[in-house]
């Protein structure tokens, strides 16, 4: 069954974009992360214009991340405090993004910047959580206790810097400036690569700050759907490349996705979780570093820049 | 705006300039008449791509004779202008990374050639550069992009070409025209799904012996209809509405879907 985009102005098959609405939801779900780093470069391969993909996904990031944010609400995981101060952060993290991206664009450095950042970010972050959690699995074995790691006084030094404050639900008493400097980062990066950042925070929250599993992923996504609805607007009013068509499929595939990956997150040994984001992440990360290295089959590619009416 | 209606209104006013200029000048010979079976094709939610039969009849005055060569038919169609950047990807160091590109700030989006036979039987290489008959010739034109010292344009104007046919938005037929009688043809346009809405015209151009005889332009028109045209108009006129409301919709999906799954 084909229908007819009318902001992408192509047909696409209804069944796919369902599937991968679903696919890619299922994993926001479990991990407590957007997605948008998988979804867009599935819809761009499917020919949907990259704008459109970018500024659509975002609807169904959204739609997805209420559903867990409603859900964690409910089983009380999440931190209402230590999710504003991320999201106050994360605009104006956002809004100094914006502004490199277009400094980058003027010096034509804008495609090297974002490659090269995909690669780096996605493999630094999937091989520290990868080393991380073999060192788990490892402690785990020989008998000796995961938690052993967090005991009063072992708190790295940072964490310890002036204005404590105190987050209940995190079980935190720490110092708001990394927390801020961390919320910032992720605007940043949100905006210059057009991702919500929710794979940054959540490893963040789990390994820099120790904050319990179900707590991290009900408060990534909290920040997730402030920032993210921020962007599908901002997508909608700038570029106008928002398929609400596209967008209402991706979203009714995602919705049933981020579920059952909620819920089965939800069983999953927090070991396992942290070893299965990381190689995730990994992955990307490797796929975007062949791309960058391997010789292009098409060195080639068409852009349009405007339609002449 | 005003610039480009007003060359819009020119290039009507040229191709109805060209179509009786066409009639004036084969008055003497041959008048060719042709017909399209569709000027307005619709797209609807279940579209897929469509085609569009071209009809033509070669018109004989009395005081002509017959060609011994037969006739030959050209059909351009071309698709609305789109600024297109072909960039190229090259290696710097260890990583390959976009380098040069090239503008070019009036392709068409959709251009299809359909000939009675092989374009390098019909004319001469010549007349095919000063004509633009034939897909090669078009792009290959001075005016399709900026040229470049030692022919460095010629790389992106044959990617151009290379990948808009991977997804079949630019083609050449040889045989996609068919004489049904010595001077009645007919030639079917492929338009496919991805082909954008918007203005395309068909020049239909009539040749016997390597000349040009007489040509046409007509033009049809991609249009979206009411529900595709509506989200369209809305997202483009009310964007921060559209945004709102798109916004809007995806939270009440999310609300919705956290209530249907609620098991607590």
């Amino acid at each position: 069954m084909q229908i007819y985009l009318p902001i992408a102005e192509m047909p696409v098959s209804v069944l796919l974009i369902l599937g991968m609405g679903a696919a890619v939801g299922f994993i926001s779900g479990l991990f407590g992360i957007g997605g948008g780093f998988l979804m867009t470069p599935l819809l761009i391969f499917l020919g949907i214009p990259p704008a459109v993909a970018v500024a659509t996904q975002s609807a169904q990031i959204v739609a997805s991340s209420t559903t867990s944010v409603l859900g964690a609400i409910r089983r009380d995981a999440l931190d209402h405090k230590l999710g504003a101060i991320l999201v106050a952060g994360g605009f104006v993290g956002s809004a100094l993004g914006v502004w490199f991206f277009a400094a980058a664009r003027r010096a034509g450095l804008l495609d090297l910047v974002i490659v090269v950042s995909y690669v780096t970010l996605f493999t630094v972050v999937g091989s520290l959580m990868l080393k991380e959690s073999i060192r788990e699995f490892w402690t785990k074995r020989r008998g000796g206790s995961v938690r052993l790691r967090r005991q009063a006084g072992e708190h790295a030094a940072y964490l310890g810097w002036p204005l404590r404050m105190r987050f209940y639900r995190s079980k935190l008493y720490v110092s708001v400036l990394p927390i801020l400097g961390l919320s910032l980062f992720i605007g940043f990066a949100g905006a210059l690569l057009g991702i919500g950042g929710g794979f940054i925070i959540v490893p963040a929250l789990l390994y820099i700050f120790r904050v319990p599993t179900n707590v991290v992923v009900g408060t990534s996504q909290f920040q997730i759907v402030c920032t993210t609805l921020v962007a599908l607007i901002l997508h909608a009013v700038q570029n106008q490349a928002v398929d609400m068509v596209l967008a209402i499929l991706l979203i009714i595939g995602g919705v049933f996705g981020a579920q059952f990956g909620a819920r089965m997150g939800r069983h999953l040994r927090a070991e396992l979780f942290r070893f299965l984001l990381a190689i995730l992440l990994l992955a990307v990360g490797l796929r975007f570093a062949l791309e960058l290295v391997l010789q292009p089959q098409e060195p080639f590619s068409i852009t349009v820049q405007e339609v002449r009416q | 705006m005003v610039p480009e209606s007003a060359l819009h209104f020119w290039v009507r006013c040229s191709s109805i300039l060209l179509v009786v200029l066409a009639s004036i000048t084969s008055a003497s010979a041959e008048t060719l008449i042709t017909s399209l079976s569709n000027h307005r094709v619709l797209i609807n939610s279940n579209y897929t791509g469509t085609s569009i039969a071209v009809f033509g009849a070669i018109e004989r005055d009395a005081q002509t004779v017959a060609r011994a060569t037969g006739y030959d038919v050209v059909v351009t169609v071309r698709g609305p202008r789109q600024f297109l950047v072909v960039r190229e990807k090259e290696r710097l160091g260890p990583i390959w990374i976009n380098q040069e590109q090239q503008k070019f700030p009036q392709a068409p989006a959709y251009l299809s050639v359909l000939t009675s036979r092989s374009i390098e039987e019909i004319t001469s290489v010549q007349l095919r550069q000063r004509q633009k008959i034939g897909l090669r010739a078009i792009i290959n034109s001075t005016d399709f992009t900026n040229e470049r010292g030692a022919g460095a344009d010629k790389q992106f104007r044959e990617a151009l070409y290379r990948l808009k046919a991977q997804q079949g938005l630019y083609l050449e037929d040889e045989r996609g025209v068919t004489f049904l009688t010595a001077d009645i043809f007919r030639a079917s346009i492929p338009l496919p799904a991805t082909a954008p809405p918007g203005d395309y015209s068909v020049e239909v151009t009539l040749f016997a012996d390597t000349v040009i005889l007489a040509s046409t332009i007509t033009h049809f028109e991609l249009v979206k209809t009411d529900f595709e045209e509506q989200i369209g108009s809305v997202a483009r006129d009310w964007s921060l509405f559209y945004g709102l409301a798109t916004a809007l919709i995806a939270i009440l999906f999310g609300w919705l879907a956290s209530v249907i799954f609620r098991r607590d």
